[in-house]
């Protein structure tokens, strides 16, 4: 008997299909507004370069309501992507400690320790 | 106790001489409590269709064979009990061929594809530098094995190519259990064919090819962790490309 396999094909709405998979989605959707956001800081940066009259327009841009609402979108899904990667990292760098694992615990505590230092760093350095 | 008497399974059903595509087939089976989905696909084999054509051998999540889709998800048909999916006392579930591989037959796939993605790795210890049996045994310190000893627990039951769609979406990538295989050996204390074994991991059909959806370690039965082995190559991977950039000559190894 000759074979005949049914070869099935992945639908582009597979990710519809659980939960699971629209939070992946949704995960790697956070990457545009970390990008996005990191796009605008450089030419904020390459303004500030420019002098006082380009930096000023550059500050009026970013204060309008729609500049101030991509600001907060920006904000909320950097947060979901850093709070998601965090809790994957003791799976990408497992940690050993003599004849055991380092429990995921203190791997994803000890990136919320330094993710709060830095924070303290750069307030600190744009407040003083 | 449960009252339930009956128990209903919608099995997805593909017949090559006869069909072009896979339907679905209704069948009501008696309910047992200790009953697995397993155990109601046989007694539908034995007292129904004796057409229904699935696979399985050890009936106790060791041997891989058993590996469905209930309910749309990929588990070991052994391991799913039929009371874990009651609902207020009433049983159905979907059971399909596992996802993203060709249907030979009813819930039977073609795994060939897999077959040569598991070969391409060289998943067996390779030494380029051989040791006189005179100098004895290789030592392995159980922090060298503890290491690596959950990536080898792989009953190749196939269910993480199933959950993950970057299998689905491009078939040519070598998938997590044969990736997390490779690095089982590249982490083996005893092991030298790191980098015969690149040429395939850090291909454009290895490690690169995922984007870390990580379903495949929520569905491993045995938590070997394709996921994070993947991850963790595709570090090495990077390291690797830098430093073949800084070090001249290095590449040619």
């Amino acid at each position: 008997m000759s074979r005949k396999p049914y070869e099935p094909t992945l639908p582009n709405t597979w990710w519809l299909e659980k939960p699971f998979y629209i939070r992946y989605m949704l995960r790697e959707m956070t990457s545009f507004f970390v990008g996005a956001y990191v796009a605008i800081l450089i030419v904020g940066l390459w303004q500030l370069s420019q002098g006082p009259d380009a930096w000023g327009s550059f500050l009026g841009v970013l204060s309008h309501p729609l500049s101030v609402i991509f600001h907060v979108l920006a904000f909320v899904f950097a947060t979901f992507h850093t709070v998601t990667w965090f809790a994957l990292t003791p799976r990408t760098t497992p940690i050993m400690r003599g004849d055991h694992f380092v429990p995921p615990g203190p791997i994803i505590g000890a990136q919320y320790v330094i993710w709060a230092a830095a924070s303290i760093v750069v307030l600190a350095a744009v407040l003083w | 106790m449960s009252d339930t008497t009956t128990f209903t399974l919608e099995v997805l059903r593909y017949n090559p001489e006869s069909d072009d595509v896979p339907h679905a087939e209704s069948f009501s089976v008696p309910y047992q409590e200790d009953w697995v989905v397993l155990d109601a696909l046989n007694w539908v084999k034995d007292n129904v269709d004796g057409s229904l054509t699935f696979r399985w051998s050890c009936h106790m999540a060791v041997c891989g064979s058993c590996g469905m889709m209930v309910n749309n998800e990929p588990v070991l048909s052994c391991k799913a009990f039929l009371r874990d999916y009651l609902k207020d006392g009433k049983g159905t579930i979907t059971v399909g061929a596992l996802k993203n591989f060709p249907v030979e037959k009813d819930l039977v796939i073609v795994m060939d594809s897999f077959m040569e993605k598991l070969e391409a790795v060289k998943p067996w210890i390779i030494r380029t530098t051989e040791k006189p049996v005179e100098e004895g045994t290789f030592i392995q310190l159980p922090k060298q094995l503890k290491r690596f000893k959950h990536h080898t627990s792989c009953i190749n039951c196939l269910l993480c190519y199933a959950a993950c769609p970057q299998v689905g979406l491009n078939p040519g990538f070598i998938g997590p259990a044969a990736l997390a295989l490779a690095h089982r050996y590249n982490l083996d204390s005893r092991d030298q064919g790191k980098d015969l074994r690149k040429d395939v991991t850090a291909s454009e059909y290895g490690v690169w090819e995922c984007t870390f959806v990580s379903a495949c370690s929520e569905v491993c039965p045995k938590d070997v962790e394709p996921a994070g082995a993947i991850q963790e190559q595709k570090i090495e991977s990077s390291i690797d490309w830098a430093l073949d950039h800084l070090i001249p000559g290095r590449k040619a190894r």
